[in-house]
């Protein structure tokens, strides 16, 4: 308990989350490309809209994961 | 132009009608008394999950956004997806910093950054920066949300010459002003529940409906020409598109909740958990915003730019005409006028907070700080009201008598501008190891070299940084509050050794950042 208290507002391992939405919806070498597509949308297009969806989720985990 | 669609007409006016009602009843909604400038001007910081969801989200995602980034799509093809990479990583942001930003703003009862940058590093000057920097950077941003109504108004088929032009934007204006004024924030927090109930309807009928009638979306990405379709594989010697696409993500959303619209709705929350909890919830928007943006190809696709019944509109708004064109085409008008109605209240929404933000900020940062010191509740949340009407009366000019190109202009300026105030709004909710001065120092730079490269880049997104022969083109934001911050560091040491005033202690303890 005194650990979690020391913890607070501090660093914690799930932000490395974060670190990971960020290195990938910033890295356009990644997705810049047209296959695979997807229900005839490029790669491009449908995997940035996806990685929408997976940060969301991520960001949810932090939230249940990291209590304040 | 086209002529007057009455059916659309009449349904917009409907749902205008409705809005302005609920707006000033909005006044006795969680009842609070509207003479205080935080119940006013913060709504009583009492706002939930499913509110502030809202509030944030038609405050983020404008009306503007929804004419702008398809519009982008239209003309430059897949560098306004931008917008999706942008809106994903403003969320650890707000889940991490804005978090702790809203815990100490509420346990000091700071309404704007300048009274955090104030109470963090005691230094008035420095939260005059923050303050003049925001109200600066919100003006063109309220004009440009009067430009999407424009758009949606003349797309109705109303058209006329010299006052009578102007008649639907003064009438909209008006109202927009008499709400705020009675209600403060409240009326923009219960009116973007319509709206964006409004806009989700729309943008998932037409995601559905359009790419059928278009014969699905193998035929629809077909139809674009393949120099739009991706972003141009950079050259040798420099990282080209990419940097340029990474870097305007990265300075758009890094600047985002700087602005002072986008605090004020985070603040506006009942507790800490409620932005956390936002952060993982709003993302909804951001994919709602990526469909929006594939609009701009389903122009192309149907080929309405080149219908003759169009082309008036084309000439007069330009690209921002392609989403307003694409509705008419492919909807009935009944459908239309929602879908209108939808974007044209979305104008007035974050319209209204910002003029609010605006106005917390002279009042608390100027009037407060360097006119009248103290002031009684009532007399403050009066300021408060005044200003905000002198903010849209002067937003209302700019749009009525300047050409909307220097109100696009003026907002990316803008952008570059209010990045400036990072070093001591963000990296301050952490920690207090920079002299206030320096700070200074670094944002008066930052704000300079960046204006003057925005205009030798010809006011484009991107400048041509060339270091040693390879080029990184990228968005100015981001290498000047660079600059700003590495000036910032180096000047800290240097002002504290001559002693310059490390004035007034910090008001806030380490605690006050979480619970």
């Amino acid at each position: 308990m005194n650990g979690a208290e020391k913890k607070r507002g501090g660093w914690s391992w799930w932000y490395l989350l974060f670190v990971i939405q960020f290195a990938v919806a910033l890295w356009p070498p990644l997705y810049n490309k047209a296959e695979p597509s997807f229900i005839g949308m490029p790669f491009f297009y449908w995997f940035q809209l996806a990685w929408v969806i997976v940060s969301a989720v991520f960001t949810a985990v932090v939230y249940f994961a990291v209590k304040e | 132009m086209q002529d007057l669609n009455w059916v659309a007409l009449t349904i917009f006016v409907l749902l205008f009608g409705f809005i302005t009602w609920l707006g000033f009843a909005a006044a006795r909604w969680r009842r609070g008394d509207l003479d205080q400038l935080h119940e006013w001007g913060l709504g009583g910081r009492r706002f939930g999950t499913v509110i502030t969801w809202f509030l944030v989200g038609g405050d983020v995602y404008t009306a503007y956004t929804f004419i702008a980034i398809p519009a982008l799509a239209y003309g430059a093809g897949a560098v306004a997806f931008f917008a999706v990479p942008y809106t994903i990583i403003i969320y650890p942001i707000m889940f991490l910093v804005f978090r702790r930003l809203w815990n100490v703003c509420s346990k000091h009862k700071y309404i704007t950054a300048g009274d955090f940058v104030k109470g963090r590093f005691g230094n008035r000057w420095l939260a005059l920066a923050v303050c003049v920097t925001g109200i600066v950077a919100t003006m063109p941003y309220i004009a440009l949300q009067l430009v999407g109504l424009q758009v949606v108004i003349g797309a109705l088929g109303i058209s006329g010459t010299g006052l009578a032009a102007d008649l639907p934007l003064l009438i909209a204006f008006v109202i927009l002003a008499a709400f705020t004024y009675s209600s403060g924030l409240r009326a923009p927090a219960s009116i973007a529940i319509v709206k964006d109930s409004l806009i989700y309807l729309t943008a998932f009928v037409a995601i559905i409906v359009i790419p059928m009638q278009l014969g699905g979306f193998h035929k629809i990405f077909a139809a674009v020409p393949a120099q739009k379709l991706l972003l141009a594989i950079p050259g040798p010697n420099t990282t080209g598109a990419y940097s340029g696409y990474a870097t305007l993500a990265l300075g758009s959303a890094l600047a985002l909740f700087l602005y002072p619209h986008s605090l004020t709705g985070i603040l506006s929350a009942s507790s800490g958990h409620v932005v956390r909890r936002n952060a993982a919830m709003l993302p909804a928007y951001t994919f709602m915003l990526g469909l929006l943006a594939l609009f701009g190809f389903f122009v192309i696709a149907s080929g309405v730019d080149k219908l003759p019944e169009y082309a008036a509109g084309f000439n007069q708004f330009h690209n921002n005409f392609a989403v307003p064109a694409l509705l008419l085409h492919s909807f009935p008008s009944w459908f239309v006028g929602v879908a209108f109605a939808a974007i044209g209240i979305g104008a007035l929404v974050p319209a209204a907070i910002m003029s609010i933000a605006a106005a917390n900020l002279y009042t608390r940062n100027i009037h407060r700080e360097f006119i009248n010191k103290n002031p009684s509740d009532k007399q403050e949340a009066h300021v408060a009201k005044l200003v905000s009407l002198i903010v849209k009366v002067g937003a209302l000019v700019f749009i009525l008598f300047v050409p909307t190109k220097y109100a696009v202009q003026l907002q990316l300026l803008g952008g570059i501008w209010i990045i400036q105030t990072l070093p001591p709004v963000m990296l301050g909710a952490y920690t207090r190891w920079f002299n206030a001065w320096a700070l200074l120092v670094g944002w008066a730079v930052g704000t300079v070299a960046g204006t003057a490269m925005a205009i030798a880049s010809n006011l484009g997104n991107t400048y041509p940084l060339v270091i040693g022969g390879h080029g990184f083109p990228g968005y100015t934001a981001v290498y000047t509050v660079i600059l700003n911050l590495v000036i910032a560091v180096v000047l800290t040491p240097v002002f504290n050794a001559m002693g310059a005033a490390r004035n007034s202690a910090d008001q806030t303890a380490a605690a006050d950042y979480y619970h």
